[in-house]
């Protein structure tokens, strides 16, 4: 029976297979294998079964250290298991992995490929992950393409069974997870054929059993460990056979043929190259392309990888090779050669194939493009007299000069439709795409391919979506060069992107344009009408936000551009495409409602009227210029290296262009302007009350305000706005609000939030959203002014006060997060209030992402050139991180210190003013920053080398402050324990947890903060159980400052809290409440819901002070307890200070119990005013 | 005493009907309002409008963030099996409301757009509805359009309805029509087998602290009975339809006035929700001491009988009344 062609990606393709075949999946999220927990558990949570009809019980761990813990169990249980993962993940699973196959358990982990971090972390695919999994014992095998990634899902877990080892099967990260492609799908006898459940029942049989007990994980010695471990070595070696057995089995049954080693080429090839994964369509195609000119090449693609069968590589080998270029995926930097190289080599010495000249290469890391090309100059390079040994493609490398050149250019066939579409992150155009891919696949003969590039931007990005349609099978595994159907989807791109760089001459262009085709030629920048015209392009509109909107869909437009998509690509005919539409329309939003499919199909229905051709004029008319991707003040760095990654030609970069380190300039958002927002905010200076909270709230700091002198004023342009300043402590000056009109992302949170508004209409506040183009000339000028304006003294501002803390710089600007995220403020205000003097360890999650994600950065800097330093470690141990940053201060401090004692002499006075500054205050921490420079000076002339390492240390007397910052994901449940390690020590460290009660920066799933009843990801069926309480737990330790805030309900509560918390000598907590996306809620509104949060009691407001005063007695029954005795025995006097401590843990018990009565359960806005 | 009455044709035991209220929401609610002695029940209205926003806010939110970033391609919120969107929920009850109750069961509709109505009046029928209730809530807002086009708008919609289903069909609305006594006549040869007066409109207010517009559901009392009282009185006998008085029905003297000018049914909702449905057992038992007490024979012998036409003084239900009212108003200060 011929099994239908579906259309899926490779991580629904392989994770179909695994919840089909496991009865126990252990998941936790990490890009890009999420996907395949999500699906699981959704499948399970619908009660879809396995193959023996059981519904397979799909768990969330909190660490995929976790996970391979509960699969390891699940296993020993005997339960069918599986389980997904990536880069970091994969590592957190190692040691679980050298348990499971020691143990010779069959298991299946399925891997999207992903880079492990290093100089950065990565999100995208390469083999550095899987590499480092290779001496597990695991086997390892490699699937290619989405259909692999099905097919060889379910080799991996007919051989397990067989053979008792387990598999590692893997695939490349977004290149074969996320493609979209038409696959043939699995039969059900398929699946029988070839899983024996004789083998399920031999798997159970071995399960821990009171009934047969046996001992399995004992500790063993020298004298046995050895001999056991080569125990095994006959299922190890009996894995290549059977893999090739299943292999055989599954091409009778599907007619789909693997090999172990696939060698596709010149029967007589004399120049192979080896590789294996997504890359081998592009190998295969520059192979294919070479051989039509009579060079004799070949590829050979590796899929069992380990265990590395030496007999059957060379099997595959032809005779005919003379040299070989390996090409690995990942660095192993000192090695000879990156792993799969080294196997290749050795197994040719063992083969006695020494005869045959190996190079090595690396390609593709982090995603890097691999194209046909690339290829073809490593072939190239076997040719060359003196062939490089090691070598790169894909790069230029003008440091250590390791990179071949690629010269060639490539074509694709011309019958190949390739269709590219720019769209805005969230307007649906990758899902309409996604869907005009089934269509296209299950309507028609053709082949059908959907790849889908995202910037790392989370408001206002851009998308790209890559589609190709064939009547051959499409193994082209890189991105489109020259299209020959273009859509632009946001009219707003064009000046900001080369949206028709990519368009092939005669192509066709789509363009969503409000304009009509008689207006719109003269609204397109020169560039763009350059570019239609040389190319001879077709050149349509449709007005799709008029279509849906007249359709009830609010400005929602990808249907509408699908359909006009199928009327000009000419597919398939336009009823049968608009009839397809509908179905997959019908078949995605069926659930929701009837009303959903009648708007959209009736925006269908109207796209094909609103379609027109423009003519296109023969000459180039339009002076409007195509933005420049940074400002030309910007600085060289910024200038050369930034700006080409804005513009989007990182790829052009040389590797001399990037730093050595990892290691960035902070300040560089403000150059990015992204004039994103459709409408900003516009103050009306006549009814504002000079609360601030405008400023507070804005998640983008796109919203300041200053208070000067009025004579500023002098300059000022005459669209700038200002008052006189309410205040008793700043009488005669003046307050301006400005919003930063390229820098704002449009959210209205500020419109929400201000409390002001006109006597005579109630709905205009003294903060509107109005249409930007009404504004942006003045605005911008305005704001330009606004920029020049000095700062306040931060002296004279009481930071601890909602307007006080909004007069300070924002160190943390412009972020690319989400439109009216609920992060961002409070990442804002810490940077304010103490940002000049903070270190940051960021947990990995969306603050890493908004905070360090390539090109810019929101941290900045002050005039002086101080602000945050940042750093992001893992996800897993950003507490620890944290702490051994402080730890390193505090030793800078001492040190320090001590050599002011010691060098006093020289220095005099000055010595005894630093060492007993008082730096509570922002004057104070002035009054030493002044100190710390006259010391300088001092030292400057005194000649001892304590003086230069005093020089060295000096920053350090001015207090310091380290703030560790991460998500629920962070705090709740991964990095938990290293949290809960750093708040039982004590030390003088910030925690800011930006509580989204779920995943956020994967997509949604559910953390332990995640309250009961709400659904995520991963707790598709509405979470069971409650939300953890973070708070007690640090309260517990007695000496943590803890508060749980909310901006939106106290922000006289946040900014009280972060003062309390800096000032604190000791561990400090805040739980902060951050609405996400994932709350599904209209994120203008997201600070009235914080309010609602607070007043329903959902989240209590409460600050915690520890230091508050400790009565009690001593606790007498610790020296009856042998755990307190022996410190007692081995240091009496540090012993007699914890007793003493532990005492004080008691009575603060007492008090944080009394305290908690009177928690704050309303949001208490009276309270707010800065008087307080 | 018997109080028999009969409404869209359907024979009832009283004139008691709870009408669309938060009180015939649930099947055991409704089960005790049948026990007190309601003679029918009119479930709340399924609101068209609630149900295509529900559908769209669903569709927003699975959109809303979906791929927003590589990390987040599928969208925030889990696909979900069923959203219950849709009339599903309604017809739900109304089936089991028809399995639980011997009563007669009438559904009442709101509908937004021509299509919705009949669509929903049609799977309305098929669950099994005794009658439709339209509840029909049009505010004239719209400057451009004239009063007879208000009323075409009306007459359109309950003539498509008619044509969609064959169950007794009853058609409620409000009094602001510049000649209601026509209106009734035309609504009926629209189609409507029975009119319910009047619809009584949530009404916006406004809160002075926040300085926002707060809808404010007020009670209904028996004062607003007047002009329920008035237009029953006036068509009485002079349109061929049933008719139901709704709005200010408290109390046993309610519905015997109303039943005298000439409604056949009398619908309660706010006293059931202040009193409970207790409250039909001793208002049917206060109409009977009424009618015993003056030895009526039936309910059906004092129907109409203080109707416009069959009053001593037919004026006193148009001009004469509140002339009448002005004149005491005066004189009491």
């Amino acid at each position: 029976m011929e099994p239908a062609y579906i259309v899926v990606d490779g991580n629904e393709a392989a994770a179909r297979v695994a919840h089909t075949l496991s009865e126990v999946i252990a998941i936790y999220p990490i890009t890009p294998a999420s996907p395949m927990g999500e699906l699981s558990d959704a499948w399970s949570q619908r009660g879809e079964p396995n193959l023996w009809g059981t519904v397979p019980e799909v768990v969330e761990m909190q660490s995929e250290a976790g996970a391979a813990g509960a699969v390891h169990g699940a296993l020993q249980g005997g339960a069918l298991t599986t389980t997904f993962t990536a880069s970091q993940g994969l590592l957190l699973k190692l040691p679980n992995m050298y348990k499971i196959a020691g143990e010779l358990t069959p298991c299946v982990i399925h891997v999207a490929a992903r880079t492990v971090a290093t100089h950065a972390l990565s999100i995208f695919g390469d083999h550095s992950d899987v590499m480092a999994a290779r001496q597990t014992g695991f086997a390892m095998l490699c699937s290619a393409s989405v259909q692999e990634a099905q097919d060889l899902a379910l080799v991996a877990h007919a051989v397990t069974l067989r053979t008792r080892i387990p598999f590692l099967h893997f695939f490349d990260g977004f290149r074969t997870s996320h493609e979209v492609m038409k696959i043939a799908g699995l039969a059900e006898e398929t699946y029988t054929s070839l899983i024996d459940t004789d083998l399920v029942a031999a798997h159970r049989g071995r399960a821990l059993n009171p009934n047969r007990p046996v001992l399995r994980g004992s500790a063993q010695n020298p004298d046995v460990f050895f001999q056991a471990r080569e125990a095994a070595n006959l299922y190890h070696d009996a894995v290549p056979d059977a893999v090739s057995t299943v292999f055989d089995e599954f091409a009778a049954l599907t007619g789909r043929r693997y090999e172990l080693f696939e060698y596709v080429g010149a029967p007589d090839a004399e120049r192979v190259v080896i590789l294996m994964g997504s890359g081998a369509g592009a190998a295969h195609e520059a192979a294919a392309a070479l051989q039509t000119h009579g060079e004799k090449v070949g590829v050979l693609v590796v899929h069992l990888y380990r265990p590395f069968s030496v007999r059957h590589f060379l099997e595959a080998l032809p005779a005919s090779t003379k040299s070989i270029a390996v090409l690995d995926r990942t660095k192993e930097p000192g090695a000879v050669g990156e792993p799969l190289y080294q196997d290749v080599v050795t197994a040719l010495q063992e083969g006695n194939r020494k005869e045959i000249d190996v190079i090595g290469g690396r390609y593709g890391l982090s995603g890097k493009e691999f194209t046909p090309p690339m290829v073809m100059a490593v072939f190239a390079e076997l040719m060359a007299a003196e062939p490089r040994r090691h070598f790169t493609v894909g790069i230029t490398d003008d440091v250590s000069h390791l990179s071949l050149a690629v010269e060639e250019k490539w074509q694709e066939p011309e019958d190949v439709v390739q269709a590219v579409f720019y769209g805005l992150g969230a307007d649906g155009t990758v899902g309409a795409n996604k869907n005009s891919v089934k269509i296209v696949g299950t309507h028609t003969d053709l082949e059908a391919q959907g790849h889908f590039v995202y910037d790392s931007k989370k408001s206002g990005a851009v998308t790209v979506s890559h589609l190709r349609f064939s009547p051959r099978p499409i193994e082209s595994t890189y991105l489109i060069s020259r299209a020959n159907f273009v859509a632009c989807h946001q009219f707003g791109f064009l000046e900001k992107i080369d949206v028709l760089g990519i368009a092939d001459e005669g192509a066709t262009f789509l363009l969503n344009s409000a304009f009509g085709p008689d207006d719109v030629w003269d609204k397109l920048p020169r560039q763009v009408q350059e570019q239609i015209i040389a190319k001879k392009l077709k050149f349509y509109v449709v007005d799709g936000a008029s279509v849906a909107k007249e359709a009830g869909l609010g400005g929602r437009i990808n249907t509408v551009l699908q359909t006009c998509f199928f009327a000009l690509a000419h597919l398939i005919s336009t009823e049968v495409a608009i009839g397809a539409i509908k179905k997959s329309i019908a078949d995605a939003y069926g659930k929701r409602g009837e009303v959903v499919l009648q708007r959209n199909y009736a925006a269908v229905d109207a796209s094909l009227e609103a379609l027109r051709e423009v003519p296109v004029p023969s000459a180039v008319d339009s002076e409007i210029e195509m933005r420049l991707p940074v400002a030309a003040q910007a600085p060289d760095f910024v200038q050369r290296v930034t700006g080409m990654i804005i513009a989007g030609k990182g790829d052009l970069l040389p590797v001399s262009a990037l730093p050595v380190d990892g290691t960035f300039p902070t300040a560089t958002a403000k150059w990015e302007k992204r004039d994103i927002a459709p409408e900003i905010p516009i103050w009306d200076e006549s009814i504002c009350i000079d609360c601030g909270r405008c400023a507070l709230a804005c998640p983008h700091a796109a919203i300041r305000i200053k208070v000067y002198d009025p004579a500023e004023l002098a300059t000022a342009p005459d669209s700038f706005k200002s008052k006189a300043w309410k205040s008793k402590e700043h009488a005669g000056k003046n307050l301006t609000v400005q919003v930063a009109p390229l820098d704002c992302t449009g959210c209205g949170v500020c419109v929400d939030i201000c409390p002001a508004h006109s006597k005579e209409i109630v709905k205009h506040k003294s903060i509107n959203m109005e249409p930007k183009l009404d504004h942006v000339a003045t605005e911008t000028e305005s704001f330009d002014f606004f920029l020049s304006i000095p700062e306040m003294d931060r002296s004279d501002v009481r930071v601890d006060s909602i307007a006080g803390s909004q007069l300070l710089e924002p160190l943390f600007e412009f972020s690319g997060a989400c439109s009216g995220c609920g992060e961002t403020p409070y990442v804002k205000l810490l940077s304010q209030m103490f940002g000049d003097r903070i270190v940051v360890a960021n947990a990995t999650g969306c603050s890493s992402i908004y905070g360090g994600n390539l090109p810019t950065t929101p941290w900045a800097q002050n005039a002086a050139g101080q602000g945050p330093a940042w750093s992001n470690s893992l996800f897993e141990d950003n507490a620890e991180f944290g702490l051994g940053m402080r730890l390193a201060i505090e030793g800078q401090q001492k040190m320090a210190r001590r050599l002011v004692t010691e060098l006093a002499p020289h220095i005099g006075e000055l010595a005894t003013e630093l060492l007993e500054a008082d730096q509570g205050s922002e004057e104070g921490l002035q009054k030493q920053r002044d100190r710390v420079q006259s010391l300088r000076t001092v030292l400057e002339s005194v000649d001892d080398p304590r003086a230069r390492r005093l020089e060295s240390v000096a920053d350090y007397l001015v207090r310091m402050g380290v703030w560790i910052i991460g998500g629920d994901g962070w705090a709740y449940d991964i990095g938990f324990g290293g949290l809960d390690h750093v708040m039982a020590l004590g030390r003088n460290v910030n925690v800011l947890v930006l509580d989204t009660e779920v995943y956020s920066n994967t997509g949604g799933q559910a953390s332990k903060s995640t309250p009961r009843a709400a659904v995520a990801k991963f707790a598709a069926g509405g979470k069971a159980t409650g939300k953890k309480d973070l708070g007690m737990i640090a309260q517990s330790y007695g000496n943590v400052y803890v508060a749980q805030v909310s901006m939106g309900a106290n922000m006289n509560q946040v900014v009280k809290a972060f003062a309390e918390a800096e000032a604190h000598d000791g561990t400090s907590l805040i739980i902060a409440y951050s609405p996400c996306i994932a709350h599904g809620i209209d994120m203008s509104t997201m600070m009235s819901h914080q309010k609602d949060a607070a007043q329903s009691g959902y989240w209590p407001l409460y600050r915690y002070d520890p230091t508050a005063e400790a009565v009690g007695k001593p606790a007498e029954f610790a020296a009856k307890e042998g755990r307190f005795a022996m410190l007692a025995r081995a240091n009496p006097q540090y012993a007699a200070s914890l007793v003493e401590q532990a005492q004080a843990d008691i009575d603060n018990r007492w008090q944080l119990y009394e305290q908690m009565v009177h928690v704050q359960r309303t949001a208490v806005f009276e309270e707010e005013g800065d008087d307080e | 005493m018997n109080l028999a009455s009969n409404y869209l044709g359907l024979g009832l035991a009283n004139p008691i009907v709870p009408s669309s209220s938060p009180m015939t929401r649930s099947v055991e609610s409704m089960q005790r309002l049948e026990a007190a002695g309601a003679a029918a029940i009119v479930m709340p209205s399924l609101f068209e409008e609630q149900i295509e926003h529900e559908a769209m806010a669903v569709h927003a939110a699975l959109n809303f963030g979906a791929e927003i970033s590589a990390e987040s391609a599928g969208g925030y919120l889990p696909e979900m099996d069923d959203y219950n969107t849709g009339a599903a929920d309604y017809l739900d009850r109304l089936r089991a409301a028809k399995a639980a109750l011997k009563i007669p069961v009438i559904a009442s509709l709101n509908g937004t757009s021509p299509g919705g109505w009949t669509l929903y009046a049609r799977i309305i029928e098929e669950a099994g509805a005794d009658a439709l209730e339209l509840n029909i809530y049009l505010i004239a807002a719209e400057l451009g359009r004239n009063s007879a086009q208000v009323e075409d708008d009306y007459l359109q919609l309950v003539q498509s309805v008619r044509n969609s289903v064959s169950i007794p069909l009853a058609v409620k609305v409000g009094p602001f029509f510049s000649s209601t006594a026509n209106m009734a006549r035309r609504l009926v040869s629209a189609g409507a087998d029975g009119l319910v007066l009047f619809n009584r409109f949530y009404q916006p207010d406004i809160d002075l602290d926040t300085l926002s517009v707060v809808p404010n559901i007020v009670l209904s009392t028996s004062d607003e009975l007047r002009l329920v009282l008035r237009w029953m009185a006036l068509l009485h006998g002079r349109v061929d339809t049933s008719l139901a008085a709704t709005t200010g029905v408290h109390t046993a003297e309610d519905v015997l006035k109303l039943v005298l000018a000439g409604a056949d049914v009398t619908m309660m909702a706010s006293a059931l929700i202040k009193h409970g449905p207790e409250l039909i057992t001793s208002t049917l038992a206060g109409i009977s001491a009424w009618l015993e007490a003056r030895d009526y024979e039936s309910l059906d012998q004092a129907r109409g009988s203080l109707s416009h036409d069959a009053s001593p003084d037919p004026s006193a239900f148009e001009r004469a009344n509140y002339m009448q009212a002005l004149v005491e108003y005066a004189s009491e200060r």
